[in-house]
């Protein structure tokens, strides 16, 4: 195991949308056509054009009226890729994981075009989308080809918070230990890391997971 | 701001108000978190739950417009739980000086009110003064004339009850913020306020402000770590450009604007450098005729003499008792009385308040010139929603510039750094910088003079050395706002030969041997280099001040009053709160406010205070045109009838414009709710150069109306539903958003509804984004300043038929 590891501190997210554009800025992806349909998120979901987005969530709360969840979503580089295992099926190797863990779409997907909506239900969090521009699967890819060259993901070099995090795994455990120490002190015993044993991108969230994903905008 | 950005970090309890810094600062939540892990509280009041409410320990909800009230209420909280800071308000704030007989205070007027003129005689409000001209004290707070307990009296009105009733924040919340706050009144803490436009936008944007600065001084939280009043300021380099005089009313380094009945530089000197008597005042604008004949001999060389009084009487006066600012200008223009006008870098037909009248002013010029980097609804007002371009005569010229980034020069940013920056692109052919404009405009200029003109001495005497190998020199510039020497002169035993860079304000002479463009900034580019380039990281005092990275006025003074950080010993308040401290006869640290020893040593002690003919901060305010205290007044359109804490309603001097295009309606049942505006983070200003960016408008690509889920309810409007959002100045289309971040308040036993709009949309591009909501704004503002009043007004809003999501 070992490799990289984020941690998406999200008690620290501001939603300034920095990730958002980020890594659209760094894999020159267009911007869609969007329309305001009354919330901030936007697009409304990853897309063929966008690997990462900034999820908004909000709900009444006792404590200061409401709460406003921001969720900084891409995908999770997998410890076993569920997508890898399905897309293994139809063409071995299409999705491959790199010597530090990133889960890479090779050129190779290009051929998955009728099998890329199995391979997005594969996928716990439905990240994969087929990119009708580029012609295949696309995703968050870890920035490998900046992290090879000893550079931070794009997304992570653009936070100004903390809130995103990113390193080998035992300093992004370490440091994932102490949020989450903090966060429970400060709101309580629902704070957790998302699929701590099954991910590379650690999500600490302080609420169900369900809440920062609404499933109707 | 009195601090700067990174010290927020230094802060036991940060109240974010009248500001969304996460969204409009995103970088200054970095130094937020960081106080936060330390243990800091963060308190929000915001009429909206915004991305900044989401990280606050604490958030409340006020109606806009009500800040004086909601502060007031702490002040009260401050003065009679007693949690302020005695030995600091006694020594450091004129909280001990006695207040004249004339002074008095009744149903919302203070003394010397004329009501014809709608203007206060400000001299019922001086100090008594004693035999030698020395304000009179009582440092125990007893004396009942005593700034203290007038102050006392004065807000004891507002009390909790009052306060929740006219705020709308009940009176549960208000009170743990008042308690929370006011515990940075203990000596070893310190709390800070970041605040912007929230405030500053209001009829009484002045006195929201100096509301919080008294709390400040009352708390002894002034000059310190952590502490201060923050202005975060809306664009990066707004502190420069108020620095270097944007505004009408000061020249370079806040310098009074001269009035045509000041003749001669005598006369002007005479008026506006303040005098004390008080031997501890180090009152340093007396030093004000060094910096103006400094400036003026910048402006004009060689050919300022000290017979000519410098050329004072070549530069531009005001007249006497008149105001030019944006509303003033737009006022004229619209009645017709300006022919040209330059649109700088901005984009007035949305960024202004009432942009109806903004925009029907600019067709009655003959000429207008925009300059900017993408089309705006200025350079194509003519064309836009409701003109008629063939009866608009006025001749728009767009002159397409160069981007901040292709361009080498300084920014000064709102902690005062003034950072030089390399031009990092290389730019494009055709469009010029600013500076390479003006030169050319300039130069133009100066030929045409050649065969005559009236009054051409300004023209023709202007200095005028920035152009190197055809170009404009930003450190030609630069240079000669730091300021030379004209002659070869010895000041304080050193000898300084002419045409070199003076070492700092303090060399500065009024006898022409000197220039400087700006004395705030002498130091900055000096004989030892560029200083706003430096790039180093050390931090001796571990606080956070990198005294060594750019270069900060004054004179690198990192925090400003930092001689109020110390108690009369010339030791920290607190020993974890040391940016500066007296040992073995000198001060280590940050530059010292004035190098004078700490304050027990009498004799050669100056009080913390400089720039105060007192030496002391100020409690007591009776240099403001609307009152030395500040005092509740509703916005320009509300939606109570009576002002809860006096007969009167509005800012009795608050200007009033009076065209047809400045109607105004309180408690009018046509537009029933309140209405603010706001900007987001994802455009910036009015949208002009990140609308036609696809990811920002991607983020954020269509004007919005935020509404809470009951007044959705009362108007039948679904989240992403087109609405109708009206003034009695204009209207705009926009989709509603409707959350449980706006909620309905109780006010005077009535249920207001707020709404919001950000105004970063315009008509031109893109075409289904909606327009500024500043077509809905009024047209009033501060009587201090006229900042014109954008965050509180009444305004309708409707359902449209079509639905657009």
């Amino acid at each position: 195991m070992a490799g990289k590891f984020f941690l998406i501190d999200t008690t620290r997210c501001t939603a300034c949308r920095g990730c958002q554009i980020a890594c659209k800025a760094w894999n020159e992806l267009p911007a869609d056509k969007t329309k305001q349909y009354g919330s901030y998120q936007n697009p409304l979901d990853l897309n063929g054009n966008t690997y990462r987005l900034v999820r908004f969530a909000e709900y009444p709360s006792p404590k200061n009226s409401m709460v406003w969840y921001f969720f900084s979503d891409a995908c999770r580089h997998c410890l076993a890729p569920p997508c890898k295992k399905k897309a293994d099926q139809i063409l071995k190797d299409a999705i491959v994981v790199n010597e530090f863990g990133a889960v890479l779409y090779t050129e190779k997907t290009k051929g998955l075009e009728r099998a890329s909506k199995a391979i997005k239900q594969a996928c716990p969090w439905s990240v994969p989308n087929w990119s009708s521009d580029q012609k295949q699967l696309v995703k968050c890819h870890m920035c490998h080809d900046r992290v090879a060259a000893g550079l931070l993901p794009a997304c992570v070099k653009a936070c100004s918070t903390g809130a995103l995090n990113f390193g080998e795994e035992a300093d992004i455990k370490k440091l994932a230990k102490e949020r989450l120490a903090e966060a429970k002190k400060k709101f309580g015993p629902k704070a957790h890391i998302e699929d701590e044993k099954d991910v590379r991108s650690l999500f600490l969230i302080v609420d169900d997971f369900i809440k920062y994903k609404p499933m109707e905008i | 701001m009195t601090n700067h950005w990174i010290d927020i970090r230094n802060s036991d309890c940060i109240l974010i108000m009248g500001s969304n810094a996460a969204e409009n600062h995103p970088i200054s939540m970095k130094w937020v978190d960081k106080a936060k892990d330390k243990g800091a509280i963060l308190i929000n009041v915001d009429p909206r739950f915004t991305r900044t409410s989401s990280k606050a320990d604490i958030y409340a909800a006020e109606r806009s417009g009500t800040d004086i009230a909601f502060l007031g209420g702490m002040m009260n909280y401050i003065l009679s739980n007693n949690k302020f800071h005695e030995e600091y308000a006694a020594n450091y704030t004129n909280a001990s000086f006695i207040v004249g007989p004339k002074y008095d205070f009744k149903d919302g007027l203070f003394s010397g009110y004329d009501p014809k003129k709608k203007k206060y005689d400000k001299s019922f409000w001086a100090f008594e003064k004693d035999a030698n001209g020395v304000p009179k004290r009582d440092l125990t707070f007893k004396d009942s004339r005593c700034v203290f307990q007038l102050m006392k009296k004065h807000y004891s009105r507002y009390t909790p009850k009052t306060v929740s009733a006219i705020t709308g924040t009940p009176e549960p919340e208000l009170m743990k913020i008042y308690e929370t706050y006011a515990k940075t009144g203990a000596v070893d803490k310190t709390g800070t306020i970041m605040y912007a436009m929230g405030w500053t936008q209001h009829t009484v944007g002045v006195q929201n402000i100096r509301m919080m600065a008294m709390i400040q001084l009352m708390l002894g939280n002034m000059g310190r770590p952590g502490g201060g009043v923050n202005a975060l300021r809306g664009e990066s380099n707004v502190q420069g450009s108020t620095d270097h005089c944007l505004l009408f009313h000061i020249w370079p380094g806040y310098l009074g604007t001269p009035t045509a009945s000041l003749v001669t530089l005598a006369d002007y000197n005479a008026k506006n450098t303040p005098k004390t008597n008080d031997p501890l005042s180090a009152n340093w604008w007396q030093n004000k005729p060094k910096y103006m004949a400094s400036f003026l001999k910048s402006m004009f060389g060689e050919a300022a003499t000290k017979e000519n009084d410098f050329g004072y009487s070549w530069m531009p006066k005001i007249d006497d008792g008149k105001t030019y600012s944006w509303l003033d200008i737009f006022d004229e223009m619209y009645k017709g009385n300006f022919k040209g006008f330059f649109a700088w870098g901005q984009n007035p037909a949305c960024s202004g308040a009432n942009s109806n009248k903004t925009r029907q002013a600019l067709a009655k010029l003959d000429w207008m010139v925009n300059i900017n980097i993408f089309d705006n609804e200025t350079a194509s007002f003519w064309k836009g929603p409701g003109m008629k371009p063939d009866e608009i005569k006025t001749e728009v010229f767009f002159l397409p510039c160069l981007t901040s980034v292709e361009k080498e020069g300084s920014i000064t940013n709102s902690g005062r750094w003034m950072q030089w920056r390399y031009a990092a692109a290389k730019p494009p052919r055709g469009p010029k910088g600013d500076g390479d404009i003006m030169v050319e405009l300039f130069e133009k200029v100066r030929t045409l003079y050649e065969g005559g003109g009236k009054f051409p001495e300004p023209i023709k005497n202007l200095r005028w050395d920035y152009v190197k190998d055809g170009k404009y020199d930003p450190h030609a510039i630069a240079k000669l706002i730091n300021g030379y020497f004209e002659n070869d002169v010895t000041i304080k035993g050193k000898s300084f030969k002419k045409g070199t860079l003076v070492p700092s304000f303090a060399f500065l002479l009024d006898d022409g041997s000197t220039s400087s463009g700006n004395w705030l900034y002498s130091q900055s580019y000096t004989e030892k280099g560029n200083m706003a380039a430096r790039r180093e990281k050390k931090d001796p005092t571990g606080m956070g001040l990198y005294p060594e990275w750019s270069w900060c006025w004054p004179v690198n003074r990192r925090i400003l009053y930092n001689r109020a950080s110390v108690d009369l010993n010339g030791k920290p308040w607190s020993p974890n709160k040391n940016i500066l401290e007296y040992k073995g006869g000198k001060w280590i640290g940050d530059v010292p406010d004035g190098g004078w020893p700490p304050m027990s040593d009498k004799e050669k002690t100056k009080r913390p205070f400089i720039m105060k003919p007192d030496g002391v901060g100020s409690i007591f305010g009776p240099g403001r045109v609307d009152g030395p205290f500040p005092e509740h007044y509703e916005p320009l359109e509300c939606p109570v009838p009576k002002n809860l804490m006096s007969g009167q309603r509005m800012n009795p001097v608050a200007p009033v414009y009076g065209t047809e295009a400045d109607e105004h309606y309180s408690c009018d049942p046509r537009f029933p709710f309140v209405g603010t505006t706001y900007r987001v983070t994802e455009h910036w200003q009015t949208g002009v150069l990140t609308r036609w960016q696809p990811w920002l408008l991607e983020t954020q690509p269509q004007l919005f109306v935020e509404m809470s889920h009951e007044l959705a309810k009362l108007r039948g409007i679904k989240n992403g539903d087109m609405c109708k959002v009206s003034s009695a100045r204009g209207k705009v289309e926009a989709v509603a958003m409707v959350t449980g971040r706006f909620k309905p308040m109780a006010i005077q036993g009535l249920t207001v509804h707020e709404v919001g709009l950000p105004w970063c949309f315009g008509w031109v591009y893109p075409k289904d984004g909606g327009d500024s909501a500043n077509l809905l704004t009024s047209s009033t503002g501060d009587p201090n300043t006229r900042i014109p009043e954008t965050k509180a007004f009444m305004v309708n809003v409707e359902k449209l038929g079509k639905r657009r999501a």
